[in-house]
């Protein structure tokens, strides 16, 4: 596994990571709960047949604290259709994971034109009352893990505090990206999302770990029925909410798959 | 010095296996644990002892905002005040406080502080909290990313709509209102004293020096556990230029007192390990919200209180024990002697003006709560009014006087008579 080149582009006076790596078309990727505190084997696995660029979101790791000028749904939005622009992102296939694939699917419902291909990994901007999302921030440290991935170890591994790492910073960092997630999606993850689907146009690829301990299956069920274009679900085995991280490979594959 | 009179209102009824059945005091508390019909009973208990402390001469009666929450059963501590507003005379009333971004919009408070006010002939005590994670992010579900930011705004209104004359507009970040024109306006000019109850961060401690607020700390591990907060507090004052004044301090002390220290022991040591093993019994899911703690306080390494619970509760520090209990500093016993000594102390030690006193604390009853209270107002009291009287109280009510307020109508004889 290689590093990636790292630059940084400017949104509303905060730098934003914006990682570079492979050749061939764009295709970008908009991180999940917790962000990426570090470069992992996902996105190796995408950048081998794709130039796959990875922004960071605002007040992610990386994205600085550009959260707290977002105040509202639009300005969340705005703040993402910008960084996609200036990380050279337009017309390009984009995926995302959890809260990178809510703004991904915004993106592509508000501005059809931006966004060629769709692939979503258990997007938020939902709320079943009759299968509720589980509450991502109200978790007892020790359950963390085990919620967002099937194998716990994979969040730990991509958590841990590197050696050398200026303490207490890095956890700040990682609480700052909770933080950031809860500003846009606090208390129950629903943004409404569901009166904008039916706006996007992109074929759409959903993809939902078999183990996922956040959102029930129906969620995926729900989004591919109202969104406009063509739309097809696949399942990972063995994988839980931020399947990415459970099964690099297999979600890779399906990404790359729908983007070809 | 002042002796103010502190009520959670704790349920006083919870089940001996609480901590073991049951996730968490707070939040998703279940239904099932309170009866309405009890409640009854508590609610007119607890009145009667705030009424009873004011009756005793205390400088303050105290209330605070709590929401699903077993230990405090004021979701609105402005009903509570209003009705002590009409039963109280001369005792200062201290709303500590209500939470200003959990008001829509944040002129509510304005207002029933300002209606306390009036009907209390200036007596009102403003207490402006943040409010706990669990009572404002879970509870109640403000975005604890903009909680504080919120919290500020709110603020700033409701003093512009206490001092402006005219009606403005508010165009804020958060709070977007045409027409700000509060009737009634409070007796208090330019408007009540107001009392900010924080835990230990230096930007709270910053933002009441520059705002002139007092700054109360609401701790329930008493004064060992305080002294160290108390003692940033003042550093941070000396730091910016501020005076040792003790008046712009306020701390919360659990005390129990009786005829001899033995005698106090056995009273109240069931209420004591109520409140400590079942009140304090909070799931450590709620104790925190992303974002609610300041980077700059999370980089000093300051814990809020029920984060600090879930710590004790970790390494086991936490005392569940009378002894322990006791022995930390939770609560202050003894006779009327001792206490007043230690009381003196801590006062001193921590240099605070205002001490917040919960005399009625976990399940204990009303017979043993208005003992407390009466035993303390004799033989205490005495012994401590003396304290910091070089000093101006500049953050107390400045009422009407008596001659001009209203004289209250003894409606309970008459009641009484038509039965």
């Amino acid at each position: 596994m290689s590093e990636p080149e790292e630059l940084s582009v400017e949104i509303n006076g905060f730098s934003c990571r914006v990682w570079q790596k492979g050749q061939g078309p764009k295709l970008g990727f908009l991180a999940g709960f917790g962000g990426l505190p570090r470069w992992i084997p996902f996105l190796d696995a995408l950048a081998r047949e794709r130039t796959l660029v990875v922004p960071s979101l605002p007040g992610f790791p990386g994205g600085e604290r550009g959260h707290t000028v977002l105040d509202s749904h639009l300005d969340w939005v705005l703040a993402i259709r910008q960084l996609l622009h200036k990380a050279g992102l337009e017309g390009a296939d984009l995926a995302g994971s959890s809260v990178g694939a809510s703004f991904a699917a915004e993106v592509a419902a508000i501005w059809p034109a931006s966004v060629r291909r769709l692939a979503l990994i258990a997007p938020w901007g939902l709320f079943d009352e009759q299968a509720p999302m589980t509450d991502p921030w109200a978790q007892r440290a020790p359950d963390v893990p085990g919620l967002l991935c099937a194998d716990p170890e994979h969040w730990n591994q991509l958590k841990a505090e590197p050696e050398g790492a200026n303490s207490p910073e890095w956890s700040i960092v990682q609480t700052r990206a909770n933080e950031a997630a809860a500003r846009a999606f606090w208390p129950l993850g629903n943004t409404r999302l569901d009166k904008r689907l039916p706006l996007i146009e992109a074929p759409t690829l959903l993809i939902c770990g078999e183990q996922d301990r956040v959102m029930p299956r129906r969620y995926a069920d729900r989004i591919a029925a109202a969104i406009a274009g063509r739309t097809e679900i696949t399942t990972i085995p063995g994988a839980g909410h931020l399947a990415e991280l459970d099964k690099p490979d297999e979600v890779a594959a399906a990404i790359l798959r729908w983007t070809t | 010095m002042k002796l103010m009179w502190f009520h959670l209102m704790p349920y006083t009824e919870l089940p001996d296996d609480f901590r073991e059945k049951h996730p968490s005091v707070w939040v998703d508390i279940h239904s099932s644990l309170f009866d309405p019909r009890r409640a009854h009973l508590m609610y007119n208990d607890f009145m009667d002892e705030l009424e009873f402390a004011a009756e005793c001469g205390f400088d303050a009666v105290c209330v605070n905002e709590h929401h699903s929450n077993g230990y405090g059963l004021m979701p609105s501590p402005n009903l509570i005040a209003s009705a002590l507003a009409r039963r109280t005379t001369d005792t200062a009333l201290c709303v500590m406080g209500n939470s200003l971004a959990l008001y829509n919009p944040p002129t509510r408070v304005a207002e029933e502080f300002a209606m306390i006010d009036c009907i209390s002939g200036g007596r009102l005590i403003a207490g402006f909290p943040v409010g706990t994670p669990m009572d404002t992010c879970f509870a109640y579900s403000q975005n604890p990313s903009m909680l504080r930011e919120r919290y500020y705004e709110a603020h700033d209104l409701v003093m512009r709509a206490w001092t402006e004359e005219d009606t403005f507009a508010f165009n804020g970040r958060f709070n977007q209102q045409r027409y700000v024109n509060i009737w009634p306006r409070p007796v208090q000019k330019p408007h009540p004293p107001i009392w900010i109850p924080g835990g230990g961060s230096v930007e709270t401690w910053r933002w009441c020096a520059e705002t002139d607020h007092v700054y109360a700390y609401l701790s329930y591990f008493g004064y060992l556990a305080g002294q160290a907060t108390m003692d940033g507090f003042w550093k941070e004052m000396d730091r910016l230029g501020k005076d040792r004044n003790p008046y712009r301090a306020g701390f919360l002390q659990f005390v129990g007192v009786a005829e001899t220290r033995e005698q106090a022991y056995k009273l109240y040591r069931e209420p004591a390990e109520y409140f400590y093993g079942r009140c304090l019994h909070v799931d450590p899911r709620f104790a925190a919200a992303p974002g609610y703690t300041s980077e700059a306080t999370q980089r000093a390494g300051v814990v809020g209180q029920v984060a600090q619970v879930a710590r004790m509760r970790r390494f086991d520090t936490l005392a569940r024990e009378m002894d322990a209990i006791v022995e930390k500093g939770y609560v202050i016993i003894g006779s009327p002697d001792e206490v007043a000594a230690q009381l003196r102390q801590v006062a001193t030690d921590l240099n605070v003006g205002h001490l917040m006193l919960l005399m009625q604390f976990g399940n204990m009853g009303k017979d043993l709560a208005k003992y407390n209270t009466k035993l303390f107002a004799e033989k205490v009291m005495p012994q401590l009014t003396d304290l910091f009287s070089d000093w101006e109280d500049r953050w107390w009510p400045q009422p009407m006087t008596r001659d001009v307020r209203a004289s209250l109508t003894p409606f309970r004889q008459s009641a009484m008579a038509a039965q």
